[in-house]
């Protein structure tokens, strides 16, 4: 026992495992309920606030005027306009990495799987303004994808795809279709990631024991594969969804000149000056995620959970 | 070898006249260059209890898949009730499977996982209940239909499993290592109940086991394999009294395999011999050979004698006296407990 070095502080901790694990969680906890949470509700408190029309002062008098701007047609436009584009993003970022999770998770097996995973994380680590501003140049009229469309012989059928109202343009790349495919591009990995993770999940019996019970693979599919992958693509969505909501850079550089959420929250409490309005906007993306969920698991999302 | 497929035809198991349930001609399955099933003949009869018995590796598995349609023969016919099978699905064989991990899929209740091969097939909600029941009750788990699987133990998911197949009225039940999970007492509750099962519904079981006490007290038919080959098919007696390969008679409760030179000397016959350790009785005999060790089996002692560079194990049964380790004793046994064999089949 006398040449063991002596530990006091090690034995002391190790007689109180509790204590130790209050050390070790303070100060995350700490620094998720102070710094993050708390300017979270601060900003939200805001939102029951409202600014005065005259003097630009905020008036702090708890009042539901401020949502009541929400509402109005022009705003009302902005939180709709926002809404469809984060649910077309979802939809088409799940249809899109579908095939690539479903493939990773079942028949990717070491050096593939090894490329997988660069292959969906290395965009991830490249800046996120240079991404944007190379699909601007992809899509401009001069761009590369109108290039590629002339040398097909196929012009035409861009054309005609941009004549479409709303979802077409001058080109791709201030039209809305141009903001959806950036954001597309941008959140997949974020779509990806957790559907593969749930996939991989699914045991191979569980596949067999389905055919084995007479499902052709489209029934199995419907209802065991989609099933059982759904916590996974409610997951992705979530990034999907709530990411679209807040972006401020995307339809700025690539799209219409009509604004989303993001910008308008950049709007109101930059220039304008208006925080009651902007922390209602932000408000926004909250209560539909929320409400989102909610149904998701009303539904039954989360029973292969 | 031919020999050896020879015996394994239906008329050969004490059956005559039984249709053919399942039928292998030549069935191959090789995975680049193993060759986990390796030019199979095999012959399953319409009501029989049928153990494929192996270690792992040996390509029981990969039979029972092969069966199922979980995989596709590399070479060789596979015929269910007369119809040629190579071809066809899992979806569209008239055979069910219960899987080692029971597969029950976690989002569907215990009455949804049973009724799902129904659902499929387009019953109505009304009848995949009923059935579903009726199945359950079989199982002895009438009530547990709301329960989720992650609920329930491991001897009633697989009793959920074993409803989920049957369900389906299969005309051959394949069960991979279905006990392999389940404790020891609750083991033996199921082997019972599995052949009960199996003669009340008078189809075909074909269950892959690794345990051979497992396949010989179940099974009316084994068929041992090893290296993707088989070894032997036989009814359990023939397999453990007249093992045709020392492979057979290693496996198969634990033989003492005497090498063809010694049994040469012994009987003047050239081939490998097998010889069971209850067949032995220690006192005068052609053998003799120094005590290494014993082991105390509860119902008899196991004695390892060293006899030149072979050891023969012992069974000596309680009442009897053992020998003391280091004494030196001779062997002897009755003339036809020594049972000429084949050399190992692959």
């Amino acid at each position: 026992m006398a040449d063991v070095a002596r530990a006091p502080i090690s034995d002391a901790l190790w007689r109180r495992p509790n204590l130790l694990l209050l050390l070790l969680v303070a100060p995350p906890l700490l620094w998720l309920g102070i710094v993050y949470l708390g300017s979270l509700f601060a900003l939200l408190a805001q939102s029951f606030f409202s600014i005065d029309e005259f003097s630009g002062l905020i008036n702090y008098e708890f009042t539901l005027k401020t949502y009541g701007e929400l509402l109005r047609a022009s705003n009302f436009d902005i939180l709709l306009r926002t809404i469809a584009m984060a649910s077309a993003v979802t939809i088409g970022a799940a249809v899109v990495a579908f095939p690539i999770a479903y493939y990773a998770a079942r028949y990717a097996t070491g050096r593939w799987k090894a490329v997988f995973y660069l292959g969906v994380m290395l965009p991830l680590w490249s800046s996120y303004l240079v991404k944007v501003y190379s699909w601007k140049l992809i899509l401009a009229k001069e761009g590369i994808l109108n290039w590629l469309f002339e040398t097909l012989h196929l012009a035409w059928v861009l054309e005609a795809y941009l004549a479409i109202p709303v979802i077409g343009g001058n080109s791709l790349s201030v039209s809305w279709t141009g903001t959806f495919l950036v954001f597309l591009y941008v959140w997949l990995p974020f779509m990806i990631l957790p559907i593969q993770a749930s996939l991989e999940r699914v045991p191979p019996s569980m596949l067999e024991a389905s055919g084995d019970l007479g499902a052709r693979p489209g029934q199995t599919f419907r209802h065991v594969i989609l099933p059982l992958a759904l916590p996974g693509i409610i997951a992705g969505s979530i990034f999907t969804f709530s990411l679209t909501m807040g972006d401020y850079i995307i339809p700025q550089i690539v799209g219409t000149s009509a604004r989303m959420i993001g910008q308008a929250v950049y709007q109101f409490q930059g220039t304008a000056g208006n925080i009651p309005l902007a922390a209602a906007f932000a408000v926004v993306p909250i209560v539909v995620m929320g409400i989102y969920l909610t149904l998701a698991k009303r539904a039954g999302a989360f029973d292969a959970l | 070898m031919t020999g050896l497929r020879g015996a394994q035809g239906v008329a050969q198991d004490g059956k005559p006249g039984m249709a053919a349930a399942i039928r292998f001609d030549g069935v191959s399955r090789h995975f680049g260059s193993v060759r986990a099933v390796d030019a199979v003949d095999l012959t399953i009869g319409a009501g029989e209890f049928f153990a494929l018995l192996g270690p792992s590796g040996s390509g029981k598995t990969t039979c029972l898949r092969l069966i199922a349609g979980f995989e596709q023969p590399t070479a060789g016919r596979i015929t269910i009730f007369d119809e040629d099978a190579t071809a066809t699905p899992p979806y569209r064989r008239p055979v069910n499977t219960v899987f080692q991990d029971y597969a029950l899929f976690p989002h569907l209740n215990v009455r949804d996982n049973v009724a799902y091969g129904l659902m499929v097939r387009g019953d109505t909600k009304a009848a995949r209940r009923a059935a579903a029941e009726d199945a359950l009750s079989l199982v002895a788990l009438a009530g547990f239909g709301d329960r989720k699987p992650s609920e329930l133990s491991g001897g009633q998911r697989q009793r959920v499993a074993l409803a989920r197949a049957l369900v389906m009225q299969p005309k051959v039940l394949l069960l991979d290592e279905p006990l392999g999970a389940l404790d020891l007492k609750l083991r033996e509750q199921m082997q019972g109940e599995l052949k009960t099962l199996q003669r009340r519904l008078g189809i075909a079981f074909v269950f892959v086991t690794h345990d051979q006490g497992e396949a010989l007290s179940m099974a009316d038919r084994v068929a041992v394999f090893n290296d993707g080959r088989i070894q032997q098919v036989g009814r359990p007696e023939d397999v453990y009294d007249r093992p045709e390969t020392p492979f057979v008679a290693d496996f198969v409760g634990s033989s003492n395999v005497l090498p063809a030179d010694l049994v040469e000397r012994l009987t003047g016959q050239h081939a490998p011999a097998c010889l069971r350790p209850e067949a032995i009785r220690i006192g005068d005999g052609p053998l003799s050979g120094v005590v290494a060790g014993q082991a105390f089996l509860g119902s008899a002692t196991r004695v390892e004698v060293v006899c030149e560079d072979l050891t023969i194990k012992v069974l000596i049964p309680k009442g009897v006296p053992a020998p003391e380790t280091g004494a030196t004793v001779a062997l002897n046994w009755a003339p036809d407990a020594l049972h000429i064999m084949k050399r190992d089949n692959g």
